[in-house]
């Protein structure tokens, strides 16, 4: 059985987040795989060392520097990557990111047991992708998991999700489709060994005209959802220090939350 | 002229700062105050492979240059873990993989090698000696044949990791100085197996780095086989020269890792803290010393890459030796400058203990005095690099 898990490239989380002409100032950006995704090649990659799975895909849209995203993912131990990259990608949406996705899914030929994604990218925090993959192909999804068993012979799967005050246990037929958060697993660190290894692993490159696509069906053009403007958060107010007696301290407060605030 | 790393490269490099983020300060300000052994860290750069980095892959290893070594070990002083994080790879990877693969038998290969990678086999050096500090040549220790092997005695002083060690490479005479057609003639390394019963271990108390022990080593009727010799009998000193050179790289890393780690720390905190109205870090009287450290300190480290390039390239020991002198040199003096200014910036709380800078600046310290002290390093520039005249006998 093939699992297909996808990254994406997104910055470092350490990152300080800048604009410039409405855009992200993308200048001074260290990127790497998008953190939820590593849950993702791991688990795709501790099912394959059960002896569950026999090959571990990783596919990415994005531009070059998408590839060493890919190769991180090598190197925790998916066999091979796909990457789609193309210029006339710029400004593509969730939608339109789904559906290149599909159509390399496709293209890679249509046989999978399972789809792998993070929950949400750091970055563009949607967390629209996954579920728009699933309903375009069909398939069953069970989203931020924290538990996952395959059963590749009985042709099902069963996840846990969390939910508020307990879990929830979904069995999904497979080719399935699911989404991964913290708690699922602990990633390895990509070891050295496997760093030279997966130097030598393949990654196919597509473009758009590759996977049957025309430059007006992606991009912005192909796209129902244009991001209008950025802005940063506010900045942080320091905060105040009620200093004084039990009494005192509890009517300087209930005084601040009743007329300053207004929340009570 | 390419100055970019490879993409693996920059996921070593990835790897190195993520370790580094699960062994942060705090767990570095405790293993230095119980002076313990950082055995989690050692488990972890053991599964990373960073033990098996310069060791080729049919024993087990990665088949890696001292480029990599000085680049993972940057990142992980850099990202938390001070000098801890080259001091065991240092003692390991340095001082006893490097000149095994260089100069080991097939046999003390196959012996040494794959445990080293798997992290099971730490190393120490012995070369340092009561009377033969800066002056190797001068090393008493001595080795006299005896049936198919060699019979030893010294004292070894100053010996890191010799405590935990189950290698060490000692650096003993064959032939005594004044019976030496030259004084480079007459140095001979082994492998020692420790513990052994004729290799008595004494920790000496110090100044920081105290999740490792640095002891006296009396070896008194060590009897070893000829197989023990690593290299040629009386022949040692160049090979010797390509630890030594290393050591200085890894060093120099380490540096310039702690240099930027305390000025992260100065600028965070700096940015932050309020005395007047405006945060301190707005005041030049900060900025300007750290802006020069940083600066100083980046130079340092291109140097040092480039000694790095020049010993993976097999350049000449004289090249790789200014180089290195130089970087180290360099780096010292403002990773210094620049832990003493971060401890300036953090006021009161960079003499207290849990704000970390303190125990930087007593592993700072070091570098100055080890590998090699700042005098040594800079009259070989003057003499080696410069043509002036020797200034010691
Ligand atoms: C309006 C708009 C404009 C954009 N413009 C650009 C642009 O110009 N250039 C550009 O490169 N990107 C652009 N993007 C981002 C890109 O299209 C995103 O990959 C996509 O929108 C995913 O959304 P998200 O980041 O919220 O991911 P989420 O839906 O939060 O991601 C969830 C999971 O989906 C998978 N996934 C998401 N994105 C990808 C991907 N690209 N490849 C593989 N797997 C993925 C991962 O497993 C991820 O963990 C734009 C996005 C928007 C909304
Ligand atoms: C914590 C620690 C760990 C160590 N670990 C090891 C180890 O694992 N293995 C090992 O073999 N050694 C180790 N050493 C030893 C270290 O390398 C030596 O201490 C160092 O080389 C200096 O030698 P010395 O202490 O004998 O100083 P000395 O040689 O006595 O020098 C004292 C001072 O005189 C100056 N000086 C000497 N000669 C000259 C000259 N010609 N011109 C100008 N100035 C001069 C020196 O620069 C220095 O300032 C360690 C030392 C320390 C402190």
């Amino acid at each position: 059985m093939k699992v297909v898990v996808f990254c994406k490239s997104v910055p470092d989380t350490e990152t300080r987040v800048k604009l410039k002409d409405n855009r992200l100032d993308k200048s001074e950006i260290k990127y790497i795989l998008n953190p939820y995704d590593e849950f993702a090649v791991e688990e795709a990659v501790r099912m394959k060392e059960a002896g569950k799975v026999d090959e571990v895909v990783a596919i990415s849209m994005g531009p070059e520097r998408a590839r060493e995203a890919l190769r991180s993912a090598l190197a925790i131990g998916a066999d091979r990557g796909i990457l789609i990259k193309d210029d006339v990608l710029d400004g593509s949406d969730t939608y339109v990111t789904a559906k290149v996705l599909v159509k390399a899914l496709e293209k890679d030929g249509a046989e999978y047991g399972m789809l792998l994604f993070g929950q949400q990218a750091i970055d563009g925090d949607t967390w629209h992708v996954p579920g728009q993959v699933a309903e375009m192909l069909g398939l069953p999804q069970a989203g931020s998991i924290i538990k996952l068993e395959v059963d590749p012979d009985a042709g099902k799967a069963v996840a846990n999700r969390l939910v508020e005050g307990g879990e929830e246990v979904h069995e999904m037929s497979l080719p399935c489709v699911v989404t991964c958060r913290k708690g699922l697993n602990e990633p390895r660190y990509p070891s050295l060994p496997n760093i030279m290894k997966a130097k030598r692993k393949p990654i196919q490159d597509y473009s758009i005209a590759d996977l049957d696509l025309s430059p007006e069906e992606v991009g912005k053009a192909g796209s129902f959802t244009e991001v209008l403007s950025y802005s940063l958060p506010p900045k942080k107010e320091a905060g105040r220090k009620v200093e004084g007696e039990p009494e005192e301290v509890v009517q300087a407060l209930v005084k601040f939350l009743k007329e300053e605030i207004k929340v009570i | 002229m390419d100055f970019s790393f490879t993409e693996e490269q920059r996921l070593m490099a990835e790897t190195a700062r993520r370790i580094a983020r699960d062994f942060p300060p705090d767990y570095w300000y405790e293993k230095e105050e119980k002076g313990e052994f950082g055995e989690e860290f050692w488990k972890a750069i053991s599964e990373a492979g960073f033990l098996g980095m310069v060791i080729p892959e049919e024993y087990g290893g990665v088949g890696l240059g001292i480029t990599e070594l000085m680049l993972v070990i940057q990142e992980l002083c850099a990202n938390g873990c001070g000098m801890a994080g080259n001091w065991y790879i240092c003692l390991t990877e340095v001082f006893g993989a490097m000149p095994i693969v260089r100069y080991g038998t097939e046999e003390q290969k196959e012996k040494y090698l794959p445990n080293i990678a798997r992290g099971e086999l730490e190393f120490c050096m012995a070369l340092t000696e009561p009377n033969a500090g800066t002056n190797t040549f001068r090393t008493e220790t001595f080795a006299k044949r005896e049936g198919d092997g060699f019979r030893i005695n010294g004292t070894k002083i100053f010996i890191s990791g010799a405590d935990r060690a189950k290698g060490m490479l000692l650096i003993s005479r064959t032939t005594k100085m004044d019976e030496a057609p030259k004084k480079t003639h007459g140095i001979t390394l082994f492998l020692v197996d420790l513990p052994n019963e004729a290799v008595k271990v004494s920790p000496i108390p110090k100044h920081g780095i105290n999740y490792s022990k640095t002891c006296e080593v009396v070896i008194e009727d060590l009897w070893v086989p000829e197989e023990a010799v690593l290299g040629e009998v009386d022949r040692g000193w160049h090979a010797l020269l390509d630890v030594l050179d290393p050591e200085r790289l890894v060093f120099t890393a380490a540096s310039v890792g702690i240099g930027k780690l305390a000025i992260k720390t100065a600028v965070d905190y700096g940015n932050q803290r309020r005395v007047f109205t405006d945060p301190i870090g707005s005041y030049q009287a900060l900025q300007h010393p750290i802006a020069e450290a940083y600066a100083s300190l980046i130079s340092a480290e291109l140097l040092a890459y480039k000694a790095g390039w020049l010993f993976d390239h097999g350049a000449h020991y004289r090249e790789v030796g200014a180089t290195a002198n130089m970087a180290k040199a360099v780096a010292v003096e403002n990773a210094t400058k620049a832990v003493y200014w971060a401890m300036q910036t953090l006021g009161g709380y960079g003499y207290a203990k849990e704000y970390h800078v303190e125990r930087w600046w007593r592993e700072i310290n070091l570098v100055r005095l080890a590998p090699v002290t700042q005098q040594m390093a800079l009259n070989y520039i003057a003499e080696h690099v410069l043509g002036m005249p020797k200034s010691y006998r």
